[in-house]
């Protein structure tokens, strides 16, 4: 008990497999709020009212800087208890790790939007562009060039975050690997080992792709 | 509400207008007109005003306004109509967005630093504003796209991205979509000072056959002295947000009255 076995560790695997398509099914969702979400406060906050703007900065400096294993305690046990106590784990928590991540997300994508030169906007507004043109043909592509690379690296960084939703009881490696121990008193150090080489081999090339997404924007002929 | 002087219909006044950048005055009460089909170069130091009379024009600064514009006037005028103001409730009050963006449809403006969009090639960033601004169909913009940028000597470079153009080929286009707006009135700002001095020709010959073959309204900020010569019907000398002299070109740079044009057009040329 408690020694590394071989034989724990093909018997542990399809667990720890079930909590890495979960990882990466909470990753898909939680990615998506992050990046629309992101993108969304990000214009917001350049052409919405001040106090849309003071709203905005104030919700998520607060999501910043609190921890997210507190985020998703609060808001399991806030759903749970005055809203709904029949939504999911799996919900709740991309939910939570989704709204983190955009207030991280937005950040890179404000600054895309403040490195376009003020001559960029001049001259849309002298050629009476309007608005929508200026966002999407102009802004939003130059934006992406240069923040792709890092909301990439933010997904990255939060797919690593997923374990954290084990606290709410979301099934994912971690969350498996205990359950396989609990049941048979064996393979947690197995189970983790698998977890980590599972996070390793699915975010490597992920980054080493970003990586080569940001030299290659680099090189764009804009 | 009608220009107070619309009998005599300058396409562009200015009536007594103020700008202040915080306690900055750059414009103190300045009052000029510009006939239509008038080529008017504004010269004067760093700093005297020049640009911002371009950017009030092209809305991309907003006049100090006025308590009462009626009465105190600080209102720019195009073709009779209030460019920096709107009527409402029969006053004058400043212009919303919506006044602005249908009035500056009838004004171009080729910029210092070109930008043009960087992520669209030269053909796109000709066509972009007629299709989405003047509501024309992408054929029809494409072709009168052609025609210009073959009229810039550019029609080799359609499908080239500016990022792969000299400083010259680039303010070029932006001279070819500037006019593909067909406005009234086209401001030119300082456009070959970023450039390297064998690409400024290129440039100006452009503007002079511009200038030769249409009647479009100019308004110039240069130190190119020889182009302000060639291509300009008067001369406005600037200092400090006011007129100091002006007059037809030849007046003013063969024979200027006022010491502070002596000075500043000896430091000029003697670049």
């Amino acid at each position: 008990m408690n020694e590394w076995n071989n034989e724990t560790l093909v018997e542990v695997f399809p667990a720890i497999w079930q909590g890495f398509l979960v990882v990466l099914q909470v990753t898909l969702v939680a990615g998506l709020i992050a990046v629309v979400l992101g993108l969304s406060v990000a214009i917001g906050e350049r052409i919405g009212p001040p106090w849309v703007k003071r709203v905005l900065s104030l919700v998520f400096q607060f999501i910043r800087n609190t921890p997210l294993l507190v985020q998703v305690l609060f808001v399991w046990t806030a759903t749970s208890l005055y809203i709904n106590p029949e939504w999911s784990a799996f919900a709740v928590g991309s939910a939570v790790l989704g709204v983190h991540y955009a207030s991280y997300t937005s950040e890179s994508y404000r600054a895309g939007i403040e490195a376009i030169p003020l001559g960029q906007w001049e001259a849309a507004t002298a050629l009476s562009l309007p608005t929508h043109r200026v966002w999407g043909a102009i802004v939003l592509p130059q934006m992406m060039r240069r923040s792709t690379a890092a909301v990439a690296n933010w997904v990255i960084a939060m797919f690593k975050e997923v374990p954290t939703l084990f606290v709410i009881g979301v099934l994912e490696m971690i969350a498996q690997a205990q359950k396989y121990q609990g049941q048979h008193y064996d393979g947690a150090v197995e189970g983790y080992t698998i977890a980590g080489i599972l996070f390793l081999a699915a975010s490597y090339p992920v980054a080493v792709a970003a990586r080569r997404l940001e030299n290659r924007l680099a090189k764009s002929h804009f | 509400m009608q220009n107070p002087t619309s009998d005599s219909r300058p396409l562009i006044r200015f009536d007594r207008v103020n700008k202040s950048f915080g306690d900055l005055t750059v414009l103190d009460r300045l009052s000029f007109d510009v006939a239509p089909g008038e080529r008017v170069t504004l010269i004067g130091p760093s700093g005297s005003g020049k640009t911002t009379i371009l950017r009030l024009l092209m809305t991309l600064e907003h006049v100090t306004p006025a308590k009462d514009p009626a009465a105190e006037g600080g209102v720019i005028w195009v073709e009779g109509e209030p460019l920096s103001h709107m009527e409402k409730g029969g006053k004058l009050v400043v212009a919303n967005e919506r006044h602005l963006r249908q009035v500056r449809k009838k004004i171009g403006m080729v910029f210092q630093s070109f930008n043009l969009f960087p992520n669209m090639r030269v053909l796109r960033n000709v066509t972009e504003a007629q299709v989405h601004t003047l509501g024309r169909s992408k054929d029809e913009a494409e072709a009168k796209a052609r025609e210009l940028l073959d009229l810039v000597g550019l029609s080799a470079k359609v499908d080239n991205y500016p990022s792969q153009l000299s400083g010259g080929q680039q303010q070029r286009v932006a001279i070819a979509r500037a006019l593909a707006m067909d406005p009234d009135i086209l401001l030119l700002d300082e456009v070959t000072s970023a450039l390297d001095p064998e690409l400024v020709a290129d440039v100006l010959g452009v503007l002079r056959d511009v200038a030769d073959t249409t009647s479009i309204t100019m308004l110039i900020v240069t130190h190119e002295m020889g182009f302000a010569r060639d291509v300009s019907n008067r001369v406005m000398m600037f200092d400090r947000g006011q007129i100091v002299e002006e007059g037809a070109p030849d007046e003013i740079f063969s024979d200027p009255r006022e010491a502070r044009t002596q000075d500043f057009l000896r430091a000029v040329l003697a670049e």
